[in-house]
């Protein structure tokens, strides 16, 4: 059961495929019992010559009880899955840990933008670093992603590290991640976004840092490079 | 008991004004139910394509051909529209809300008949002008059913102009046919109740109609005025939803789910009624907890209003708005799990007979708790942000619907074709249809979660365009043989249903022992329903009374039967 969801490569991943496992073994619980109930009584009570039905009519409290009890179950679970739910929640969604890096990104039709703050660590500047549906993040580091759109609504979907986000036009949204393991992973665009929404993909390459460093390196000076061949 | 069924007042003569131009409710109902099964039938097909190019994306679909991006995404448009707005509602509201309700109150019809006759009109309207939409230059919507905006809000981002104008205007047509209907609905059960017919001496079904007919009402009103703007947005140049004129596309989504959530109750309420009437029928018991189940269906209709928002957990909304949302979400499980244990409750020590709609309404039931329980997942909002917008909530909601307007409404379909035609359907062709739909069922969308947990995304045409979905590719392909032999499945019904309306054996007034109103007038009833209006003693369930004679004590029955009189 485990191996459907993806690989996770996140810090808080962990977290939500444990509120999926709570829910999981809470409903996979009720789904026996009361199935098991209804085809128990199928063969039970099944029509037989001679046998009249029971009238029972589920009124007053004595015969409610037998459906309130169950309900008052499913209000305990609730509470308590709602307060599990909120503590990671609050952790995904609430306050962000500081950045150790800040990209930029931008969905249109139909691909991702990442804009990287070049060496001066500010946007808007003419070192600014920009690629295409690639993003290259340090692994261990927290990273955040502010999410615009130039066009209609696309969704940030991060499979590996459960992360998504519907990236929405004239808003920014900040979504973070701290991967855990170098390697490569598709971003998908999870929302409906017109004709080419099937291969709206784009790369997370998760680095160690002396890799991300190195790599950050190799796109400055080719940015740098390009530039003074213009100046010419 | 042989009965005189001449009417006091003479039935219209003349094919037009019998069949066609009819403000009779049993006619409007039969209207009803051929737009729906041509829709059902066109909604099936959308399925097909849908489903053999997802099993299949490089491949030509059989029978149809190279099926592109965009003609993709028109697809899972039309099919979500038409199957949520052209079969689901018709199906389960107008079909058995305009059959039953009259009959079961003991009115002779619908308190405006030509308004009546007017909504299915309107109908029909809208189903031309969805069909139309398909045809334009450009092609149909291809926004998704939802038709988010920007997307939806400007022609150049999907290419689709007079398709989706169009689109728009064939959903207001068909809520302006249903807000007609509701009226009437309301209208009639509030005035023409026949005589001893108190509220909680109604039937299940008239309740849940009531509370469908009540939660629409309320609900629709915003959606209408979103698709007014969304409307100028396209043709007049207004920006309510584009950001570069200020505008702000989020708020579709809260108006669209501030009506679509509560409309799932629209549709569910009424399949419960089914469901309910169904199970004590063929238990011979009363539904357990009848008033009970009343005011739960009332808090869960209430309820509805305040979950919208579980749609937009990850829209962009204020995180803190998600906990607020996701206990309401949550809480919703209380009225529901209330009715679904009552119906359990409802077999419990009964004399339980598997006709065709019992095996209907049971696996109705059995289905709907696995949809309702996948529902927690999405309800919970740190896990949605996982599944939402996979086809894990495609699964769910696929497995409330379904149960709700497939088997819920074919429960109704099966036990009330006696009555509304006259003719027995046959019980062993019934018997097949309902065992090969329910095994399909489980093996599509049981199968469907798990391409949800893979991470495969709705709406994509391709998901070998993804190395982390390739791995999902044998499931998709079981998914969609699975899905073709539950359509083909269909085929035997649709025969079933032709020969029967045709050749059936020659129904009884009252086939099934039942004890509500439409059973106490012939099948067919006449025109004006019923030869005398009948009065009513008792309340819809008096199964197995202890005491009485027969398993059943009928509304209208006027005797007291012996030992029961203390009722």
């Amino acid at each position: 059961m485990s191996s459907w969801l993806p690989r996770n490569v996140s810090t808080f991943g962990g977290d939500v495929d444990g509120i999926f496992w709570l829910i999981f073994y809470m409903t996979a619980a009720w789904f026996v019992l009361t199935e098991g109930l209804i085809v128990y009584f199928a063969f039970r009570f099944r029509r037989r010559v001679g046998r009249r039905a029971a009238y029972v009519t589920g009124s007053g409290w004595k015969q409610l009880s037998w459906v309130l009890v169950p309900v008052a179950v499913v209000i305990v679970l609730d509470v308590f899955l709602d307060l599990r739910g909120a503590e990671v929640w609050a952790r995904i969604k609430g306050q962000p840990p500081p950045p150790a890096l800040v990209v930029r990104g931008t969905g249109k039709q139909f691909n991702w933008e990442f804009t990287f703050p070049g060496r001066d660590g500010s946007f808007d500047t003419p070192d600014d670093l920009h690629v295409e549906n690639n993003l290259h993040v340090p692994a261990g580091k927290v990273i955040h992603v502010v999410l615009t759109s130039k066009d209609v609504i696309h969704s940030f979907f991060l499979p590996h590290l459960r992360l998504k986000q519907d990236v929405v036009p004239g808003r920014q949204i900040t979504v973070w991640f701290e991967a855990t393991q170098p390697g490569e992973y598709e971003i998908p665009c999870a929302e409906l976004c017109g004709f080419g929404h099937s291969g709206m993909k784009g790369m997370l390459y998760v680095h160690t840092q002396q890799d991300f460093d190195k790599w950050l390196a190799e796109r400055l000076a080719e940015t740098d490079a390009l530039a003074a061949r213009k100046q010419r | 008991m042989s009965r005189d069924f001449h009417s006091v007042h003479s039935e219209p003569s003349g094919f037009l004004r019998r069949y066609v131009f009819s403000t009779d409710h049993k006619v409007i109902a039969k209207q009803y139910l051929a737009l729906s099964m041509f829709w059902g039938l066109f909604g099936g097909a959308t399925a097909y394509l849908i489903r053999w190019q997802l099993a299949r994306p490089e491949a030509e679909v059989p029978g149809w051909g190279y099926v592109s991006p965009d003609v993709y995404n028109a697809l899972v448009t039309m099919h979500g529209t038409i199957m949520v707005f052209f079969v689901a509602m018709p199906f389960l509201l107008a079909v058995f809300g305009n059959f039953l309700i009259p009959l079961m109150i003991g009115a002779r019809d619908m308190a405006f008949p030509r308004l009546n006759m007017l909504s299915v009109w309107v109908f029909f309207l809208a189903s031309v002008t969805l069909l139309a939409s398909i045809f334009v230059p450009g092609g149909p919507a291809s926004a998704g059913w939802t038709g988010y905006p920007p997307l939806s809000a400007k022609p150049e981002y999907t290419g689709v102009d007079w398709g989706l104008n169009l689109w728009i205007l064939a959903l207001a047509l068909e809520f302006a046919s249903f807000l007609l209907g509701g009226i009437n609905f309301l209208t009639t059960v509030m005035n023409l109740r026949a005589p001893g017919m108190t509220f909680f001496r109604l039937p299940m079904l008239v309740w849940m109609q009531l509370i469908a007919a009540v939660v629409f009402m309320i609900s629709v009103g915003p959606l209408i005025a979103g698709a007014v703007m969304l409307l100028l947005d396209r043709i007049a140049g207004t920006t309510f939803y584009l950001p570069e004129g200020g505008g702000e596309p989020l708020l579709w989504q809260h108006l669209f789910w501030f009506f679509g959530h509560p409309e799932v109750y629209v549709i569910l309420l009424p399949a419960f009624g089914i469901i309910l009437d169904v199970m004590s029928v063929f238990s011979r018991k009363p539904v357990f907890g009848y008033r009970p189940i009343i005011y739960a269906s009332l808090v869960a209709g209430f309820l509805s209003f305040v979950v919208w928002a579980h749609h937009q957990y990850i829209s962009g909304l204020d995180p803190r708005l998600a906990m607020p949302f996701s206990v309401t979400t949550i809480l919703i499980s209380v009225p529901f799990s209330f009715v679904v244990f009552s119906m359990i409750a409802t077999l419990w020590g009964g004399s339980i007979q598997f006709t065709t709609p019992m095996l209907f309404a049971v696996g109705s039931l059995g289905v709907f708790i696995f949809g309702g329980l996948t529902g927690i997942f999405n309800g919970s909002a740190p896990f949605d942000i996982y599944i939402h917008d996979t086809y894990f909530v495609v699964a769910h909601f696929h497995s409330t619907l379904i149960s709700a307007v497939f088997f819920g409404g074919l429960a109704g379909l099966y036990f009330w074709f006696p009555k509304m035609f006259g003719r027995m359907m046959n019980e062993t062709l019934g018997k097949i249809h309902f065992w090969l739909t329910f095994a399909c069922f489980i093996l599509v969308f049981g199968p469907m979660h798990l391409l949800g947990l893979g991470g495969m995304m709705r709406r994509i045409a391709n998901p070998l365009q993804y190395d982390f979905l390739k791995p999902l590719e044998p499931l998709n392909l079981f998914i969609t043989i699975a899905a073709t032999v539950l359509i083909l499945s269909q085929v035997i019904f649709v025969v079933n249903f032709v020969v029967s309306l045709v050749r059936g054996k020659a129904a009884a007034s009252n086939p099934w022992k039942a004890n509500t109103l439409e059973w106490a007038t012939a099948s067919p009833p006449p025109h004006e329903n019923f030869e005398k209006i009948p009065s009513v003693y008792r309340g819809p369930y008096e199964y197995s009374v202890p005491g009485a004679s027969d398993d059943w004590l009928p509304q209208d029955r006027p005797l007291a039967d012996a030992g029961a009189a203390a009722r």
